[in-house]
C-alpha cells in the first residue's frame, strides 16, 4: 500500500498552480486505491477522497499528526463536487473500491468518512447496502477535518455549510481567463482582418492601427468580465449575473471611451466590452456554489440576447467608423 | 464570508419534499451545503427554498426518496447550456467548450 505525506513539495505545489490557471485541468490525478497516511491501524479512520490531485492534495495537506486511511475514488481525475453531480463520484465506485482494496481486511470498523460535497453522487444507503461500510459525511472543507475528528465525527453549521470567500473567488478566475483565451485569439485575428475594411476597401496599416484598440477593447472585457465581476460579485448590485456582467462592462466600457476617445469607432467598441463582460460573468455561474441550474437557464435567453444586440450594435458602429470619415 | 451575502434568483430552484413519505432521518439536513432542511420533530421541513442551488445531494440520500431536485444535470455554466442548446437544434454532439 502506497504510503503518503500530510506535507507538499515543491512539485505539489506547482501542479496545484498549473492546474488552478487550467493548463492541465483533468489530467492532473492521482492513481486510485487506497494510502497510508502516517502510521494508521486497524482502528484509524478511513477518508474517501476524488483522485483529482488538488482534492487528493487539499485533503492531506490539512492531515499532519493524523493516522488514517486515505481511499481514492476513480473519479477521472474530475473533483469532488462536480464528479459527485456528474455521477462519476458514486456508491458504487466507492464499493468498488473498498471490494479491490480489501478494506474490510485492514480495519475493524466498518465506516467511510465522506466529503459532504460527495453527497449528490454518493448515497449513503446504497454504499452500506453495496460493501457493508456505512457513510459518514465530513465537512464541506477539508481544512476542518481535524476538527471534525476530534470532536468524534461531528459537524456544526459552520463545518455543513459551504462559502464562497474572496480568496476563493479569486482562485477560480486564472482558469475563466485561460479558457477565454483560444476563442478571443481567434476573434482578434477576426476583427484584425474586418478592421482593414474601409471606403478604399482595404488597408493593411489601417486594420493594424484600428484592431490594436479592438484587441485593447477585448483585455478589458475579459478582465472586467472574468476577473472583476467574480472577485467583487457580492458588491456588484443584482442577482442575475448577466446584470451584474452588464453594469460592470458598461463602467469599463465608459472608461474605454474616456482613456481613447469618444468616436464612434471607440463607442462601438465600448459595448463589444460591455457585451463580452456580462457574457462572462454570465458563464461564471458554472464555478459558483450557489447558482442553481434552474436559474442559470432563466437569465440566460435574456442575457443572450442582450449581449449579442449589443455586440452587433458596437461591431456595427466600429465598422462603419471609417467609411464615414471618410 | 456569510453565505447569506450570496442570493441567486428567488423562487426557482426546484425542489420539493414529500412530508408524508419523510422518515425523519436527518440526511437531507446533513447533506445540504447550504442549510435548506431543518428537522422539526420527526419530519425535515424545507426552512429556505431559495438557498436552493439544485446540487441534489439531499435527494441522492434521501432513503425513501422524499425529496424532488431538478434532474438536469449539466455544470450549470453558460457556456455548457448554450452548447447542448445548439447540440439539440443542430442534432450534432459538439464539444466546443472543455466542460
Ligand atoms: S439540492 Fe442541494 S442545495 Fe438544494 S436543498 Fe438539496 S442539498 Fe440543499
Ligand atoms: S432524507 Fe428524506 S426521510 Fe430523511 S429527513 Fe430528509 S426527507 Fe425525511
Amino acid at each position: 500500500m502506497a504510503r503518503v505525506s500530510s506535507s507538499l513539495g515543491w512539485r505539489d505545489r506547482l501542479g496545484t498552480l498549473r492546474a488552478r490557471i487550467g493548463v492541465v485541468r483533468h489530467r492532473y490525478r492521482v492513481n486510485p486505491g487506497l494510502y497510508c497516511l502516517g502510521n494508521p491501524t486497524h482502528e484509524s479512520p478511513v477518508l474517501v477522497s476524488a483522485n483529482y490531485k488538488l482534492s487528493f492534495d487539499s485533503l492531506r495537506g490539512r492531515l499532519a499528526g493524523i493516522d488514517a486511511f486515505i481511499l481514492v475514488a476513480d473519479t477521472r481525475g474530475v473533483n469532488v463536487w462536480c464528479a459527485a453531480g456528474k455521477g462519476i463520484f458514486s456508491a458504487d465506485e466507492v464499493a468498488l473500491l473498498v471490494e479491490r482494496t480489501a478494506l474490510a481486511e485492514r480495519v475493524s470498523h466498518r465506516r467511510l468518512i465522506l466529503p459532504q460535497l460527495a453527497a449528490p453522487g454518493v448515497a449513503a444507503h446504497t454504499l452500506k447496502k453495496n460493501c457493508g461500510f456505512s457513510a459518514v459525511f465530513g465537512p464541506v472543507r477539508a481544512a476542518d477535518i481535524k476538527k471534525f475528528l476530534a470532536a468524534g465525527m461531528k459537524c456544526d453549521e459552520a463545518m455543513r455549510s459551504v462559502t464562497f470567500t474572496l480568496g476563493e473567488r479569486a482562485t477560480l478566475t486564472p482558469v475563466e481567463v485561460y479558457l477565454a483565451l483560444k476563442p478571443l485569439f481567434f476573434a482578434i485575428i477576426f476583427l484584425f482582418v474586418l478592421a482593414g475594411i474601409g471606403a478604399d476597401f482595404f488597408s493593411f496599416e489601417r486594420g493594424l492601427a484600428r484592431s490594436v484598440p479592438a484587441a485593447v477593447a477585448t483585455a478589458v472585457g475579459l478582465f472586467s468580465g472574468a476577473v472583476f465581476t467574480p472577485v467583487f460579485l457580492p458588491w456588484v448590485p443584482g442577482r442575475q449575473f448577466w446584470l451584474k456582467g452588464m453594469e460592470v462592462g458598461a463602467l469599463a466600457g465608459a472608461g474605454f471611451c474616456y482613456w481613447h476617445d469618444g468616436g464612434m469607432a471607440n463607442i462601438g467598441l465600448a459595448l463589444w466590452v460591455a457585451a463580452l463582460c456580462s457574457y462572462l460573468a454570465m458563464n461564471f455561474t458554472g464555478a459558483t456554489p450557489f447558482t442553481s441550474l434552474s436559474g442559470v437557464k432563466k437569465e440566460l435567453p435574456r442575457g443572450l440576447a442582450c449581449q449579442i444586440v449589443l455586440a452587433a450594435v458596437g461591431l456595427g458602429l466600429w465598422l462603419a467608423a471609417p467609411f464615414i470619415r471618410g | 464570508m456569510k453565505m447569506k451575502k450570496f442570493r441567486y434568483l428567488d423562487h426557482t430552484a426546484i425542489l420539493r419534499l414529500d412530508g408524508d413519505a419523510c422518515v425523519g432521518c436527518g440526511n437531507c439536513v446533513t447533506v445540504c451545503p447550504h442549510r435548506v432542511f431543518a428537522l422539526e420533530g420527526k419530519k425535515a421541513r424545507i426552512v429556505d427554498p431559495d438557498g436552493c442551488m439544485e446540487c441534489g445531494g439531499c435527494a441522492k440520500n434521501c432513503p425513501v426518496g422524499a425529496i424532488f431536485v431538478n434532474p438536469d444535470d449539466g455544470c450549470g455554466c453558460a457556456a455548457y447550456i448554450i452548447q447542448s442548446w445548439i447540440n439539440r437544434v443542430t442534432g450534432l454532439r459538439l464539444n466546443l467548450f472543455s466542460c
